[in-house]
């Protein structure tokens, strides 16, 4: 075997040339699967992560838009009916028993945080402009405990929000957009035509405009006062289970059970999610497209030096090396080939993930982002390597098995 | 059959006929019966497509598609698979052909080692030592680690032979072993090979278009038309 490994090695170092040529194919071509699959990554992590903040593991809250049987269909089952533009029934968002929904639920063990709130649309009224937006009402200790608040707070904390019966903690774009900052006082009003005013005491970045930009959280209390409702009313339940993979499974279990419409996070993010995958069909088939291509290149070459070797290959069997021998020395070859180039080409990936890191990006308004998000998940180097070392093998055995298979007699005889 | 009925021998033959089938189906080789004795020197000559180099392959067991027997140092080979059939030819035959064939990358004595490595019987230092002796017998010792590239025509041929030595091969198989040399170094490697018969016990078998060559060696078997004539 070491002899066979010898000679492997005096062949590649005896052209230097083509065999750094091969490697730059394969250094190339994982350098390339590297860094786009760090930057790919990076992004959906992101997206991922803006998603997890914007939206809990499961929602339950009171679809009043979803449609329902007519009185026709309950009292005619099967029968032929026809009922043109129904709409819905004037009912409250109000879910009934919310606490003791909440209660049951924070029992279950696959949950590890339950917060009851309330949202409802409001305006912000900004002299005589009015803004429309939403305001949510909280515990904020518990929402804290699924949103991460205390990290996306940029003004005040969260604890101001719990001494103060009337404040509330603003999103950073509509405080931008009101003009104010905390301490200041912002006037209300409910689509019902309650007025308000209450005092800003923190603002947050949750990073995603659609959320900074028109949203605002107060105690529960402030809101129930706000929409003139009892210390009960409350119309969301958000939870947070331990393995938010588990939302899609658990979510409609909820729904049965309560009556209500129990929405899973994956659900609720399709389109970014949708995303996501798209991003790493683009990132896979351009990788396997580099690999393929580099693969064709080391074919290439170790038939041309199979060609150029067919005399040394036929003496070596003549002096008594199997098959086997002589295609051990030629795999060994595209093996080294395929796994120095790798290694190459994780370095190379490495810094060209490291450059892209740095290069400034601007998200605008949507997202607040100044640097393209780039994953080092050493995960992705173990691939980068398999699939490297993987596509050589594949890309040197035919030829190898071909220089098995040299019949010396025909070469010998002249 | 008994084999020791007969005085000792290295390679045995029983009634070898082989058939080329391109273009046309024609019998190169009827029922050939040799028997090469230990020490011999021994030259295949004849006619072009009298098959005489076909034959030598045959014997080499480098061709495996022939009918009858083949024995060399006391095995039968017929039947045998192509990875015992190499192991076999790297522990018991030794090869010179009429181009060196040595492996261009490495240096002369390397070249000489590579047969022994394979083999594995001795460590790496004693394969070295016993490649410069060889190397020495040859009077190439000198050029052990050179480039085989940077030597002459006869040189190449005499590390050659130097590699067909190496394993201390029951029998050394030389395909127009001269051919490609001029008159001077016909000489030096008629000598290397006489000497190697009369001093080692060598045994060689050696297919030859030259004529001189062929009637100095110990004995001439000449082939004609697929039989052996003398």
């Amino acid at each position: 075997m070491r002899l066979v490994i010898d000679i492997a090695r005096t062949h590649l170092i005896s052209k230097p040339r083509q065999t750094i040529i091969a490697m730059l194919g394969v250094t190339f071509g994982i350098g390339m699967f590297i860094a786009m699959v760090s930057l790919m990554t990076g992004l959906n992590n992101f997206t991922e992560e803006l998603t997890m903040t914007s939206s809990p593991d499961i929602h339950i809250y009171h679809d009043v838009t979803e449609s329902r049987p007519s009185v026709i269909e309950q009292v005619n089952v099967g029968g032929i009916n026809k009922v043109h533009h129904q709409k819905p029934k004037n009912e409250t968002p109000r879910l009934r028993n919310a606490h003791q929904i909440a209660a049951l639920i924070r029992r279950d063990p696959r949950v590890t945080g339950v917060a009851p709130s309330i949202s409802s649309q409001v305006f912000y009224n900004y002299g005589p402009v009015q803004l429309s937006g939403n305001i949510l009402g909280v515990d904020i200790i518990e929402e804290d405990k699924l949103f991460e608040l205390r990290e996306k707070m940029k003004e005040g904390r969260i604890e101001d929000l719990k001494a103060n019966h009337d404040g509330i903690i603003m999103g950073r774009g509509l405080a931008r957009k009101l003009n104010a900052r905390t301490g200041d006082r912002v006037v209300i009003t409910t689509p019902q035509g309650y007025t308000m005013t209450l005092k800003i005491v923190g603002v947050f970045q949750m990073g995603l405009g659609s959320i900074d930009n028109v949203r605002s959280y107060a105690n529960l209390s402030t809101v129930q006062t706000i929409l003139q409702q009892d210390h009960l009313y409350v119309t969301d339940i958000n939870i947070k289970l331990k393995d938010l993979l588990l939302a899609k499974s658990i979510a409609p279990g909820y729904q049965r059970m309560y009556g209500y419409k129990a929405e899973d996070w994956e659900t609720a993010n399709a389109t970014f999610l949708t995303g996501n995958i798209i991003r790493n069909i683009l990132t896979y088939s351009v990788s396997i497209t580099l690999l393929i291509v580099a693969g064709f290149g080391i074919y290439n070459i170790l038939n041309m030096t199979i060609y150029n070797k067919m005399k040394d290959i036929a003496i070596l069997k003549a002096m008594g090396f199997a098959g086997r021998d002589v295609k051990q020395i030629f795999m060994i070859q595209s093996l080294v080939i395929g796994f120095i180039g790798s290694l190459l080409g994780l370095a190379i990936g490495y810094g060209l993930s490291l450059l892209i890191a740095q290069a400034p990006f601007n998200g605008g308004d949507f997202i607040s982002l100044d640097h393209f998000p780039v994953n080092f998940d050493p995960k992705y180097y173990i691939i980068g390597i398999v699939f490297g070392v993987t596509t050589t093998a594949f890309a040197g055995y035919m030829p190898s098995r071909k220089a098995s298979k040299i019949d010396p007699i025909e070469i010998l005889r002249g | 059959m008994n084999t020791t009925a007969f005085e000792p021998h290295v390679l045995h033959t029983h009634k070898i006929t082989k058939y080329f089938y391109e273009p046309d189906k024609f019998q190169v080789l009827k029922e050939i019966d040799l028997t090469v004795h230990k020490g011999e020197f021994l030259s295949l000559v004849g006619k072009s497509g009298c098959g005489k180099s076909t034959l030598m392959y045959v014997l080499s067991t480098m061709d495996t598609d022939y009918e009858g027997e083949l024995e060399i140092a006391g095995v039968r080979l017929t039947d045998k698979t192509q990875n015992e059939l190499a192991a076999f030819r790297n522990k018991h035959i030794g090869f010179v052909f009429q181009f060196h064939y040595l492996l261009p990358e490495f240096t002369t004595l390397q070249n000489v080692m590579i047969p022994a490595l394979k083999l594995g019987k001795y460590s790496r230092k004693e394969v070295e030592d016993r490649a410069y002796a060889k190397l020495e017998m040859l009077g190439m010792k000198e050029h052990a680690l050179k480039p085989t590239s940077k030597l002459s025509g006869g040189q190449q041929q005499r590390v050659a032979i130097a590699r067909a030595l190496i394993n201390d091969p029951d029998i050394i198989m030389g395909d127009e072993p001269t051919g490609n040399l001029d008159s001077y170094n016909t000489h030096v490697v008629f000598d290397i090979f006489q000497e190697l018969t009369h001093t080692y016990k060598q045994t060689i078998i050696a297919v030859t278009h030259d004529e001189e060559f062929a009637r100095k060696s110990d004995r001439i078997v000449e082939m004609s038309d697929g039989h052996i004539v003398r």
